[in-house]
């Protein structure tokens, strides 16, 4: 079983919704994250995702961007987030890793290297926002000759025909954007999040994350309460940029938001 | 003399999901999906739709002014000593350049799909001046986004969306300049979906924005074969136009595309000298990859990351080209060259002083490019160039390059 549906079983028996924290490899700069990635898994994260630094993030809104803009600063490249990885997995075996991106670096690295690296490095998931399932079906072989789960976004604006396609071409979980917008954005609406929630389980068995927009304890509970899985990210990434001085107060500072959230989402 | 059409190979680009051969398709964030199918539909449906097309050529004759002149350019063909050179002056059109041909078809767009608020990226300020004039006269509230440093370089362009009454909002992400005006729209759409409609100025983006600037573009092409055929009773042996993102250049080449016959140029922006890195010609000396919504042509670098662009038009400052251009490329049916800032300055004085007409610095490319090409070429034999907008708007910057303060 893969280190995902694993991840979601032993979530499940245990009554548990998993907790995602979304950071961006290399911010503020390069030895910060790996570090940063067993603070957040000992303060109650179940999977990380780990953002690839890309020049054009089309869907993220300004904190987000200005991380992938300290961490190109560096140079970091898809290469070094594989590697970080890969060092991860060395004192961490079972903690699924999601990769977030955009498609281009996959691009012009090559689908079948990029799958190949991917997995040697112990990744176990892409998610890459501007790749829909329409443009998908070779970079989705090379993944699965890979073992490794292509995840896909479905949004506010998608309706019932996408949201089948989707949920078909989909692996691992589906990714629900809470909101029309970019990362970081504040207009969480709930009820609307559930009526959508509803028509994606129509589709799929598969476990649905939510994310964009959720920011503290009390909207990654109300998350929990209708979704398998909370994603947090931009809340996150503005406690690395508040603290990019020091390591061991983005450790502390991330940590210290992700076990409110985890503690608020266990209460319910 | 007629030409006679040759459909014996029809070209019909691209698919249905907007492919041109593997570049091109839709590249985006699954938000996005929905509303670029509702944008598909509705341009197909009105593409098809008589009352939209006699208002849109009604806006295209009384507004901008069309159909522009395509005029012999003798003094200059002489001095070259080769083929008879014709310029079509899309710099007579109202606001100054091709620019406004597809904003007024878009806008028209907007309107009927019941959308309130357009927004458009600008690197010049040409397509932002185009979008929030057709605003101005449709009614329509307009945000005009603006790489910081372009606002810099191009202060009058930015006051004159002002007092059109357009908001212009500097980007202060990334390198700053076009591209970063270009994410920073998508983002504003992508949150203001249900009442905002996303006037791109070029053929990039997702489908159906290649295919539908395109449309909106040929007009250029469609009056320029039927001016030719009319002057001189014969289709041109050459076409040349500049490539920034490609709509002036596709606008006048897609009419001729089946006329095999007919050698097609683009000219890419060398800035510097391609051997020097500092370029914005994706097409001679990029890779294929995907930004902005389609696979195409870039400026990258060994990590997939776009690399900053240079060229002394800000107009032609952009690391993607359009994904038809990608495929003309490789598929030989057109020529892509590069000409760098002096050659293009060049070009910029020669016509303004042989010709008087003072061009834009974008067209300057093209011209630079003519002044190479005539000349291997006979006095029987004719060249279109595509002079693509006016050089007003690039006074500032030839006097600071030739160290002149006014
Ligand atoms: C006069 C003029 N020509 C050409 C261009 C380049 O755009 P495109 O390649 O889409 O025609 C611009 C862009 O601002 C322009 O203002």
């Amino acid at each position: 079983m893969s280190r995902l549906a694993a991840c979601f079983e032993k979530l499940h028996k245990s009554g548990k919704k998993a907790l995602i924290p979304y950071v961006t490899a290399g911010d503020p700069e390069p030895g910060v994250t790996v570090s940063l990635m067993h603070a957040m898994v000992a303060a109650g994260a179940n999977i990380l995702e780990l953002g690839v630094p890309f020049s054009d993030p089309m869907a993220e809104g300004p904190v987000i961007q200005r991380a992938m803009e300290r961490a190109l600063e560096h140079e970091v490249s898809l290469d070094d987030v594989l590697k970080m990885v890969q060092t991860f997995r060395q004192s961490d075996a079972d903690t699924p890793v999601v990769l977030m991106g955009y498609l281009n670096p996959v691009e012009v690295k090559g689908y079948t290297d990029f799958a190949r690296e991917a997995q040697a490095a112990g990744v176990d998931a892409v998610l890459l926002v501007d790749m829909p399932p329409e443009e998908a079906d070779d970079l989705l072989s090379a993944l699965s000759a890979h073992e490794l789960d292509m995840i896909f976004l479905v949004a506010p604006t998608t309706d019932d025909a996408r949201i089948k396609m989707i949920t078909e071409s989909g692996r691992g979980f589906i990714y629900y954007v809470s909101l029309k917008g970019v990362t970081g954005a504040g207009h969480l609406d709930i009820s609307a999040v559930k009526q959508q929630l509803a028509k994606i389980r129509l589709q799929t068995a598969l476990p649905v994350a939510v994310g964009f927009g959720i920011k503290d304890a009390e909207s990654a509970a109300s998350i929990a309460d209708v979704a398998d899985a909370v994603v947090v990210g931009s809340a996150l990434v503005r406690k690395v940029e508040e603290n990019a001085d020091s390591v061991d107060n983005i450790n502390s500072a991330v940590a210290g938001l992700l076990s409110e959230m985890r503690a608020a989402m266990d209460r319910c | 003399m007629q030409a006679t059409d040759n459909n014996s190979d029809v070209y019909q680009m691209p698919d249905g999901r907007g492919h041109f051969g593997v570049y091109g398709g839709m590249f985006v964030a699954e938000t996005l999906m929905g509303p670029l199918a509702e944008l598909r539909e509705a341009y197909e449906k009105y593409l098809q739709d008589a009352d939209f097309l006699a208002e849109l050529d009604y806006e295209l004759q009384q507004y901008v002014g069309r159909p522009s002149p395509l005029y012999f350019a003798e003094r200059w063909s002489k001095q070259l000593g080769g083929a008879r050179i014709y310029l079509k002056r899309e710099d007579l059109n109202h606001t100054g350049a091709h620019k406004i041909n597809n904003t007024v078809g878009q806008a028209l767009l907007a309107k009927r799909m019941g959308k309130t608020r357009i927004i458009a990226e600008t690197g010049a300020g040409q397509h932002g001046v185009a979008s929030a004039t057709v605003a101005a006269r449709l009614g329509l509230e307009c945000v005009v986004y603006m790489g910081a440093e372009d606002i810099q370089r191009q202060a009058m362009n930015v006051f004159r969306m002002k007092l059109l009454g357009a908001t212009v909002v500097p980007v202060e992400s990334g390198s700053r300049t076009l591209k970063d005006a270009l994410n920073e729209a998508m983002r504003d759409w992508v949150t203001n979906i249900d009442d905002t409609f996303y006037i791109i100025g070029t053929v990039a983006g997702p489908h159906p924005y290649p295919a539908m600037v395109r449309d909106f573009q040929t007009i250029i092409g469609r009056e320029a074969r039927s001016q030719i055929l009319q002057q001189e009773g014969r289709l041109p042996d050459a076409l040349v136009a500049c490539v920034g993102g490609g709509s002036n250049a596709i606008g006048l080449f897609y009419p001729f595309i089946e006329d095999k016959d007919v050698a097609i140029y683009g000219v890419e922006a060398a800035g510097d000298g391609l051997e020097t890195g500092h370029h914005a010609a994706p097409l001679c000396a990029g890779k294929p990859g995907v930004l902005h919504g389609n696979r195409t042509y870039l400026m990258e670098d060994a990590h997939g990351q776009i690399i900053h662009t240079h060229s002394i038009s800000a107009g032609l400052d952009y690391p993607g080209v359009g994904p038809e251009h990608a495929w003309l490329k490789d598929s030989g049916r057109a020529n892509y060259v590069a000409i760098d800032d002096n050659e293009a300055l060049q070009g910029f004085h020669d016509l303004t002083r042989i010709e008087g007409i003072i061009p834009a610095l974008e067209s300057s490319h093209a011209l630079a490019y003519a002044t190479k090409l005539a000349p291997t070429m006979t006095s029987e034999q004719i060249i279109i160039v595509n002079l693509s907008g006016r050089g007003d708007k690039d006074i500032h910057t030839v006097a600071e390059h030739e160290g002149i303060t006014l």
